[in-house]
């Protein structure tokens, strides 16, 4: 049976935008400038309707997200799981991260 | 490597130490938990300390990036000297300490020899650690009874705290975030907060006062739903089961409404009004023709949504409210803060559990750096800079008045000032109203110091004496949320490392009072001065509060039940009547209403205090100062990674408008009134009312020529200079920075 995989489970009705993921996972990994291990996304603000707002960010895991296996190994959480100020990221795996998902507005990477 | 104790650790080659943070970097008394890695006597990387009962291991971008702040090239690390005479120009030499200190000495005594110690200022920012030490600085070092900041109208925090000093009598009220509890939202006597109404706040991206924004998410996780009154529709506002979306400076014509539709459909807590209240049928009388329809009218606010906020805050017991800067940043900000008050006190939601926490004012230093002002003369104490109209500012507050001074400074009257001593501040690029005119008379001086961390604008411009700033990694300290008016923790702040020659602002301070004034002045260390002023209070020396790490403060609600909020311990409120004061004994006496009133601002597209052709002219509302998280208000520009977040300062404006004027997003755009002017980039976004446009604040460009008359181009995106000084409310507190108008219109360049 092959190894049970890891990922990030993002609630991303939470996500405040605060660059907080980026700017830990950068300083964690010495990534140069213009590089990000996670990167935010953004949608809108655009009103879809009279007082009905469209406003998200979403943290995006990019090709440099190891999950952090350095820190892990230590057992300790990610980088961007241990800072992200809005706590919406959490690590595991991925079939208990699934079983978490139980409202809207939530997706899980698996990097 | 040094040896272990209980805040530092050694893991592998690399010591931590575990601390809470405050400033420099510039930011409030958050005290966010941080372990400080240290290699080879260098700061590595910062870590969120999870044990930190509010932060529990969260950091924002500015404690991340903490080593590229503390190691960058342009960073000052030794006294600078520069003849007077060289104002604005790079011709500074470094000296030491003691040359820095002789220096000192003679200017100071040539000063108050020549004009007296009153011709001396001292001039601080906002939310910074030097917030507690730069009236130490006035009063117990150089001996002036002048200290103050270039804000004018003191328009951040100090308002609020008045108010609630005239008409609670108590400190800071704060939302209830189980702060005080150090198993936080699970103990029981905890109450999760059923709406919070958000007025004139935007908490994330501020952290206000010692307040960490993040845990209105807490909240909002746990069920808390959000009434937001702002201008813009801000992540929080899109989240609102309700936004009152209102033209800025109209707060108090909001809060009037509100009050209407609690107080005529009958929503509000009898028996608390009826026990705890002072004025209600006055203040019920007052708001009675204050319809939603005239709100709307006013206020710009869809009349709905008022009567819908009014009625969910009112009906769903605990709820709770934050106020925020805008309150503060208008001239009706006084009336608006009351109308606030008026709200909550009326809904029961004083001191209860979710509701808003009280606290006795001023305990720790925050009483001791007030109290310090007693130990001048009576005489030299009555030569205060004040304003004579501002009868209420000058019978109860203890710092000379904001705009009394830049009077003093260009007029020489009532006295001239020869000396300003700027304690971590920037005014040039940040609060100071129309920093021209600062400028200007900042060079009218003998003398002027400055204490900061980056050579600035204000320093290349006006100072004679540059004194590097340790961050709060490189000295001990303590971390005191809310400045002592209501504080949840005492936090201990613990040197990790060492970085040239540079010294935080007690430290200033002990070595300045040892000059001049040895007598104030009996510590030899930091350390030494903490134990002093806070064992008296919690019984710890600096070196237990080091090992504790975290003091948190005993809480109970309801104090006003139990003799909690009063000097004598007797039930009630610290004020006149003994009760919540929805009508003020005080205001009168001091020519002002009673009770909360709306006034147009001065600068508006209503006002009769102005012309019709100044209106037709700048026919937009301009409000200001909207957060970011890459910067603490004129900080961080010079940082790469957090300029790379906010590269520019933006000014936002809705698309049809923009269209109108032929705007573009990414266009540079200059604002304009008749009393300046400033350029930002526009980013066109529909969170804004057309009639309305908001700008960045406190941008400076440190990569440009830093001489006169470029100055890092601090007077390029300067839009202070578009706001009035000295335009009051009538008690002296709270100035328009939020709500002016003006008109706009596409440029080439930054430069233009």
């Amino acid at each position: 049976m092959s190894q049970e995989k890891y990922g990030l489970l993002i609630d991303y009705e939470f996500c405040t935008g605060c660059h907080t993921c980026e700017m830990a996972c950068k300083v964690e990994h010495k990534l140069p400038e213009g590089q990000w291990g996670i990167e935010l996304a953004k949608i809108g603000p655009r009103e879809i309707a009279p007082d009905v707002w469209d406003f998200k960010y979403v943290p995006m895991p990019t090709a440099l997200c190891d999950l952090c296996a350095d820190r892990v190994a230590e057992g300790r959480w990610p980088t961007c799981v241990h800072h992200c100020q809005a706590q919406v990221i959490e690590y595991g795996t991925v079939s208990e991260l699934a079983r978490q998902i139980d409202k809207q507005k939530m997706v899980l990477f698996v990097p | 490597m040094a040896e272990e104790n209980a805040w530092r650790k050694i893991e592998g080659d690399e010591e931590v130490v575990r601390t809470c943070a405050w400033s420099p970097p510039g930011c409030h008394p958050v005290g966010c938990g941080v372990k400080l890695h240290i290699k080879d006597g260098k700061l590595v990387k910062v870590e969120g300390d999870e044990t930190h009962p509010i932060t529990q291991g969260r950091l924002c971008v500015r404690c991340l990036t903490l080593p590229e702040y503390i190691y960058h090239p342009d960073r000052i690390l030794t006294p600078l000297y520069r003849d007077p005479k060289d104002r604005g120009k790079d011709k500074w030499n470094p000296i030491t300490w003691d040359e820095a200190l002789d220096i000192i000495e003679e200017k100071v005594n040539y000063v108050k020899e020549n004009w007296g110690p009153e011709s001396q200022v001292v001039l601080q920012g906002t939310g910074r650690e030097s917030t507690l030490y730069a009236s130490a600085m006035a009063y117990a070092c150089l001996g002036t009874p002048n200290q103050s900041s270039p804000l004018s109208g003191q328009a951040c925090y100090g308002p609020r705290c008045t108010v609630a000093d005239f008409l609670l009598g108590a400190g800071y009220p704060e939302l209830d975030y189980a702060a005080f509890f150090p198993d936080r939202y699970d103990d029981p006597r905890y109450e999760v907060p059923k709406y919070i109404i958000l007025w004139g706040k935007d908490p994330l991206f501020s952290n206000p006062d010692g307040f960490f924004g993040h845990a209105i998410i807490d909240l909002m996780k746990r069920g808390t739903k959000l009434i937001t009154i702002d201008p813009r529709v801000t992540w929080l506002g899109v989240k609102a089961e309700y936004h009152l979306q209102l033209r800025p400076g109209t707060d108090a014509a909001v809060g009037l409404g509100l009050l209407h539709v609690v107080i005529g459909e009958d929503l509000y807590d009898h028996e608390f009004v009826e026990k705890w209240c002072f004025g209600f049928e006055d203040l019920a009388e007052r708001v009675k023709d204050w319809t939603p329809e005239r709100v709307a009218e006013v206020a710009w606010v869809d009349p709905d949504a008022l009567v819908g906020a009014a009625r969910a805050f009112a009906t769903n017991a605990p709820s709770s409210i934050m106020w925020g800067l805008a309150l503060d940043t208008a001239t009706n900000g006084v009336q608006a803060s009351q109308t606030l008050l008026d709200l909550a006190a009326i809904c029961g939601y004083m001191d209860v559990p979710g509701g808003i926490t009280l606290a006795v004012p001023a305990s720790f230093m925050g009483k001791w750096r007030f109290e310090i002002i007693n130990k001048l003369p009576a005489e030299l104490k009555a030569k205060k800079i004040l304003n004579p109209k501002y009868l209420a500012w000058n019978a109860t507050a203890t710092q000379a008045h904001d705009d009394a001074v830049l009077d003093a400074l260009e007029t020489d009257k009532p006295y001239p000032v020869k000396l300003v001593w700027i304690f971590s501040s920037n005014p040039l690029a940040c609060c100071g109203v129309q920093p021209k005119r600062w400028l200007e008379a900042l060079k009218r001086t003998e003398f002027n110091v400055v204490q900061d961390v980056f050579m600035t604008p204000t320093a290349m411009g006006a100072c004679d004496l540059f004194l590097p700033l340790a961050t709060y990694a490189e000295h001990d300290g303590v971390v005191l949320p809310h400045f002592g008016r209501n504080t949840h923790f005492l936090g201990a702040m613990n040197k990790a490392i060492e970085v040239g020659d540079c010294k935080s602002d007690i430290e200033i301070c002990i070595a300045v009072g040892k000059r001049l004034n040895p007598a104030e002045w009996p510590w030899d260390t930091a350390a030494e001065f903490f134990t002093a002023q806070i064992k008296p209070n919690i019984g710890l020396t600096f070196e237990e509060l080091q090992d504790e790490g975290i003091h948190m403060q005993s809480f109970e609600y309801r104090k006003y039940e139990t003799g909690g909020l009063r000097p004598d311990g007797e039930p009630g409120f610290n004020t006149t009547t003994g009760l919540i004061e929805l009508k003020s004994t005080l205001y009168p006496d001091w020519n002002e209403d009673a009770l909360p009133y709306f006034e147009e601002p001065f600068y508006s597209p209503y006002s009769d205090k102005i012309s019709d052709e100044e209106k037709a002219e700048y026919p937009l509302v301009l409000t200001t100062g909207g957060r970011v998280t890459a910067s603490f208000h004129s900080e961080h520009r010079q940082i790469p990674s957090l300029r790379a977040i906010t590269p520019d300062a933006i000014v936002e404006i809705h698309p049809e408008t923009a269209a109108k004027y032929g705007i573009e997003e990414g266009d540079w755009v200059c604002m304009e009134n008749s009393l300046g002017r400033a350029i930002e980039k526009a980013h066109l976004t529909t969170k804004l009312d057309p009639r309305v446009v908001h700008a960045h604040h406190g941008w400076w460009y440190p990569e440009q020529e830093a001489e006169e008359p470029n100055l890092y181009g601090v007077f390029k995106s300067a839009v202070n200079e578009l706001i009035p000084h000295d335009n009051c409310s009538v008690l002296g507190w709270g100035a328009p920075y939020k709500n002016v108008i003006c008109k706009i219109y596409k440029v080439n360049s930054l430069d233009d």
